[in-house]
């Protein structure tokens, strides 16, 4: 025991060297550390901003009708009313930011009409539906039905 | 000095319309506008979905795909077509992830629906719990978000959650996930796949908007959350849910 006592001295360098790896491990860690860590939880609050900067693709339907009032008239009076304009004619976020520059294709009608309106059980029996083959015979939807309104 | 009945109604009065005038001018003008400026605390985001609506026509599924540039293959939302014969295991399909609709079902006399999938954005979320680094976390606003600089890519995440909602990006090597469309939402825009929705089917909601259609729709409706066992305290909710939706 007096022994161990005497010899106490050994214990002073390792604790020491324990001693400053504890201090570059905190001084290290602040600065790894963002200041505003810990703000909102355990994450990155700089994280929110990130991910708040990716840009859009799809305007929304008050960009749309801000220009195309007519057609959005045409389409409230008929069964599509609720059918927003970029759900078939694809993001135009572009085409609302500069309108000349980037001139939206036409929808190809074939798939676009197939997807909605062809026959499935799976589907609410209250939803018109067709078997496009028995109901058209090949002929393109939009030879008959306007897409805006598209009652006969 | 006393104070009579008289004075108290003449200075009332005159108070009465100092104020109201002031209340006035302050509405012409618009002094004190409303502040525009996004803040988190004022929303907790989710969404409504009614499955008897849901045609399956994949508009929502290809919509987020170019919103958020998710990678061939991928998905961040996604529709399951359901084919229940009584008495057995649902027959579920899925083909790529609904990205061009589904295909005509081979039998029509079974019970079969479409149900639309997505992050559940979950309270106590899963994947929030066993993230070792701090990546992905529960925004003030109620949204499970992932921190693409933090995220390590070990995917302990992506087995954690019991939806099946996140993916490890194949060029990025980070976890990848729904985040309800936040670079819209917080513009004031609706989701990319609510917004092409055509029958309606899926609605973002506001739950702490005292206004949003959401309190009349979890008022007047069954309503379902998936796998509520799980006890992760999703906030999609689903109108008319089958039991036989895992």
């Amino acid at each position: 025991m007096r022994r161990l006592l005497k010899d106490w001295i050994h214990l002073v360098r390792p604790a020491l060297v324990l001693l400053a790896g504890l201090g570059i491990f905190l001084i290290v860690r602040s600065m790894v550390i963002p200041k505003a860590f810990g703000q909102y939880g355990h994450y990155r609050p700089g994280a929110l901003d990130l991910i708040r900067q990716r840009p859009i693709s799809y305007a929304g339907q008050d960009a749309c009708i801000m220009c195309h009032e007519d057609q959005a008239k045409v389409r409230a009076e008929g069964r599509h009313a609720h059918v927003s304009c970029e759900a078939c004619h694809g993001p135009l976020a572009s085409h609302a930011e500069d309108p000349g520059a980037n001139s939206p294709k036409l929808p190809e009608v074939a798939d676009l009409c197939r997807r909605c309106h062809e026959k499935d059980a799976a589907k609410p029996k209250t939803f018109p539906q067709v078997v496009t083959v028995e109901h058209s015979q090949g002929v393109a939807c939009d030879a008959c039905h306007k897409p805006h309104n598209p009652h006969l | 000095m006393d104070i009579t009945r008289r004075d108290l109604f003449t200075v009332g009065g005159k108070l009465l319309v100092l104020a109201s005038v002031g209340a006035t001018l302050e509405q012409i003008t618009g002094a004190a506008p409303p502040s525009e400026a996004y803040r988190m605390a004022d929303h907790w985001w989710g969404m409504i979905i009614d499955i008897d609506a849901c045609i399956g026509c994949g508009n929502c599924v290809r919509a987020c795909s170019k919103e958020n540039g998710v990678p061939k293959g991928y998905f961040r939302t996604w529709v399951e077509r359901y084919q229940v014969a009584e008495g057995e295991q649902p027959h579920v399909e899925s083909p790529d992830g609904a990205m061009e609709g589904f295909p005509p079902s081979a039998r029509a006399d079974l019970k079969s629906f479409f149900v639309p999938k997505l992050c559940n954005h979950c309270a106590d979320s899963p994947c929030v719990q066993v993230c070792p680094v701090g990546a992905t976390f529960v925004s003030p606003d109620g949204i499970v978000l992932v921190d693409e600089t933090y995220c390590l890519g070990c995917r302990y995440c992506v087995q954690a959650c019991p939806y099946g909602c996140r993916y490890l990006h194949p060029e990025k090597d980070t976890v990848d996930k729904c985040t309800l469309c936040y670079h819209r939402i917080t513009q004031g825009l609706t989701t990319a796949c609510c917004e092409n929705c055509p029958t309606g089917a899926r609605k973002l909601v506001d739950f702490k908007d005292p206004k949003d259609p959401v309190h009349d729709f979890l008022r007047n409706n069954k309503v379902e959350v998936l796998k509520p066992y799980m006890a992760t305290r999703a906030k999609v909710y689903y109108k008319d849910l089958d039991g036989s939706v895992r």
